[in-house]
């Protein structure tokens, strides 16, 4: 079996701040990290080759410095690493990004392939299917469990919904976005970590692939970012200092001024 | 040319959700600007019967595939469905919810079309020329990004569930209902249903909740909490803080990770007011924050701030009410 799994480099968001005078993110100093669905999918992808058997490539689009996330992965367990870089990637939304992403995977050549449901960066959850879609495999997202039955040669997967959930089988080539709740991201292994330096990190560039221009970086970016902006809140209405008895007596008198009780 | 304005009126065992009459919500207001028809899309199984509730709560045009294969929800036959609904009618705006099933079907749907699709947007606006303006969270919630599709059709978006109001449901209102039969490229249905289960909701559901007694870390005891959502005829939600800690259900967890909520009246106890949760609250119609540190961001988005401690002021909340 052979996996691919598709890693992004993503900033760790929970410690970007918003600067109070400028009112833009606050970006300097915040680490790089490999976003944590992704981390998960990496986890799932080792124990199906140490129960079954696998070769298991990572793959990761970013500029150079995203190679660190490959080798943290490598350094995981993983057997390849390739990053795909170009100057012509820049600037791609969603399916610019998965059309350079399922190109490397067509090129590579994968049975299963795994994706992180969703970056925390963009914070989309786009990139997954859209790969499927270009590549004409099926998909399961929302990943909470995955099993590969030796006998049938197929995976059954628990997708996760809101409400339910589904157990799902699926033969043949697929692609799984899956939960960060899945497992446990593993730590790096001592072996695996002194084995790394000696791994190489493949680059894939635009000349590798079978890709149009016209369909990557901005100008195959149907989205456009028009403007961003920080969170501004208005004004408090009133903060008062209260003993607990005055304290519920103002709840009391705005909730029945509104009708409420 | 593209015209008018969809909706994928999402439906599970056969019962609309509450999303999709919020999509017929907002898809009817940006239709009075660009002065188009309000479709919907119905496909399940079984579920004919509920096109004139859409048509009520707004649809002007109501697209139905009725059929065996979208009995449960997988992917390649909605797909199919939806792709086939798009392609022959062309909507030039074409909204999801942004659930596990909106989020599954739309990036796969928009790459079938190869159109922009914006993601789990909050805001939606558009000019007189029906370009559309999606605005959406990202980075943690520490950014708001507004996206446009400018040269492509349909423009796509997701929108989270509980932010758009619900259009008021009207019986008098006409609308024409379409039957569409599919052609299946069955070679395509690879995924296998083996079962389905329903996961039952042992908690109230927060985003029905007309008062919302939501709790934090400063809470150290949730118990009188719950007597006076109690009282209030209201339900309890929370902070991640405290489903993190065990002590909370994920369902009743209010923010960016947990549920949108725009109740009548958010009471926050002891909770900091972090980004992540004012992101799921701040719509709320008023909102009382109760915390011991008046530096707390949660005063910058109360209408009434009150600087006490938690317990103390629930304990004569209780006997007070
Ligand atoms: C503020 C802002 C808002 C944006 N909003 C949108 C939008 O609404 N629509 C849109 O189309 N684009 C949008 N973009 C662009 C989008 O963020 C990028 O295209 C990004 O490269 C991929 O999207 P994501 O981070 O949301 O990934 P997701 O779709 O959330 O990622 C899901 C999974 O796909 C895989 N994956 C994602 N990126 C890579 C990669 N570079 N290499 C390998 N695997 C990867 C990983 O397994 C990941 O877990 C936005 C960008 C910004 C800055
Ligand atoms: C990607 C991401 C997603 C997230 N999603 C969510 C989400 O969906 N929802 C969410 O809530 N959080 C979310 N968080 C976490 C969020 O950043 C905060 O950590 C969390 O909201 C803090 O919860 P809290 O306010 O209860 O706790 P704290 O921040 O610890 O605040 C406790 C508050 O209680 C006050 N207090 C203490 N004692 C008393 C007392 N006796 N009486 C009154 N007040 C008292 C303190 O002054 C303090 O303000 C997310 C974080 C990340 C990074």
């Amino acid at each position: 079996m052979k996996i691919i799994v598709c890693i992004k480099q993503v900033p760790n968001t929970t410690e970007i701040k918003i600067d109070p005078v400028t009112n833009t993110l606050k970006r300097d100093g915040v680490p790089s990290i490999i976003n944590p669905d992704d981390k998960s999918a990496i986890d799932v992808a080792i124990q199906l080759k140490e129960k079954h058997g696998a070769e298991v490539t990572v793959i990761c689009m970013g500029p150079p410095q995203a190679e660190n996330a490959l080798r943290e992965a490598l350094a995981m367990g993983a057997d390849n690493a390739y990053l795909l870089t170009d100057r012509a990637f820049a600037g791609s939304d969603t399916l610019a990004t998965s059309t350079i992403v399922a190109a490397a995977i067509k090129k590579l050549g994968a049975d299963v392939v795994l994706c992180g449901r969703q970056a925390i960066d963009g914070d989309t959850a786009q990139v997954g299917p859209q790969i499927a879609e270009h590549l004409g495999i099926p998909q399961i997202t929302y990943a909470a469990a995955i099993d590969y039955n030796e006998e049938r040669n197929s995976l059954i997967v628990k997708r996760q919904f809101e409400d339910r959930y589904q157990t799902l089988e699926v033969s043949g080539q697929c692609l799984v976005t899956v939960l960060s709740t899945l497992c446990k991201p593993r730590y790096m292994n001592v072996w695996d970590i002194v084995d790394q330096d000696s791994k190489e990190v493949g680059k894939i560039t635009f000349a590798d692939m079978d890709l149009d221009a016209k369909n990557i970086g901005l100008a195959g970016s149907p989205t456009k970012v028009q403007s961003t902006a920080t969170k501004q809140f208005d004004k408090t209405i009133e903060t008062l200092e209260l003993d607990p008895e005055a304290a519920a007596k103002a709840i009391i008198d705005a909730l029945s001024k509104r009708h409420l009780i | 040319m593209n015209k008018n304005i969809w909706v994928f009126c999402e439906q599970r065992d056969g019962e609309i959700q509450p999303v999709a009459l919020e999509l017929l919500g907002i898809a009817k207001e940006l239709s009075e600007k660009t002065n188009e028809k309000v479709g919907a899309i119905l496909v399940g199984h079984n579920v004919k019967a509920k096109a004139n509730d859409l048509v009520a709560y707004g649809a002007d045009e109501v697209y139905v595939v009725d059929d065996e294969e979208l009995d449960n929800f997988l992917t390649e036959p909605y797909v199919q469905a939806v792709y086939k609904l798009v392609s022959d009618y062309k909507p030039s705006i074409l909204l999801f919810g942004a659930t596990s099933i909106g989020r599954d079907l739309a990036p796969r749907l928009s790459a079938r079309l190869r159109t922009g699709l914006t993601a789990d947007c909050t805001k939606l606006e558009c000019d007189e020329k029906g370009n559309l303006f999606m605005t959406r969270p990202a980075f943690g919630g520490n950014l708001f990004a507004t996206i446009a599709c400018p040269d492509h059709r349909p423009q796509m978006s997701t929108v989270r569930p509980g932010v758009m109001k619900k259009a008021e449901r009207d019986d008098s209102r006409k609308g024409e209902i379409i039957d569409v039969k599919i052609d299946w490229d069955t070679s395509k249905f690879a995924v296998k249903l083996i079962e389905e289960v329903k996961e039952v909701q042992s908690v109230d559901k927060i985003e029905d909740a007309k008062i919302l007694v939501s709790c934090g870390r400063g809470v150290k005891n949730v118990k009188p909490a719950f007597e006076v959502a109690e009282k209030l005829k209201g339900t309890v939600s929370s902070s991640r803080a405290l489903v993190d800690a065990g002590v909370m259900e994920h369902a009743r967890q209010v923010g960016q990770t947990g549920k949108t909520v725009r109740p009548q009246a958010y009471l926050a106890f002891g909770i900091s007011g972090a980004i992540q949760h004012l992101a799921g609250m701040e719509e709320s119609e008023f909102i009382v924050a109760v915390n011991t540190d008046k530096s707390a961001p949660i005063f910058k988005v109360a209408n009434l701030g009150i600087v006490s401690d938690a317990a103390a002021v629930m304990k004569n909340l209780i006997k007070m009410l």
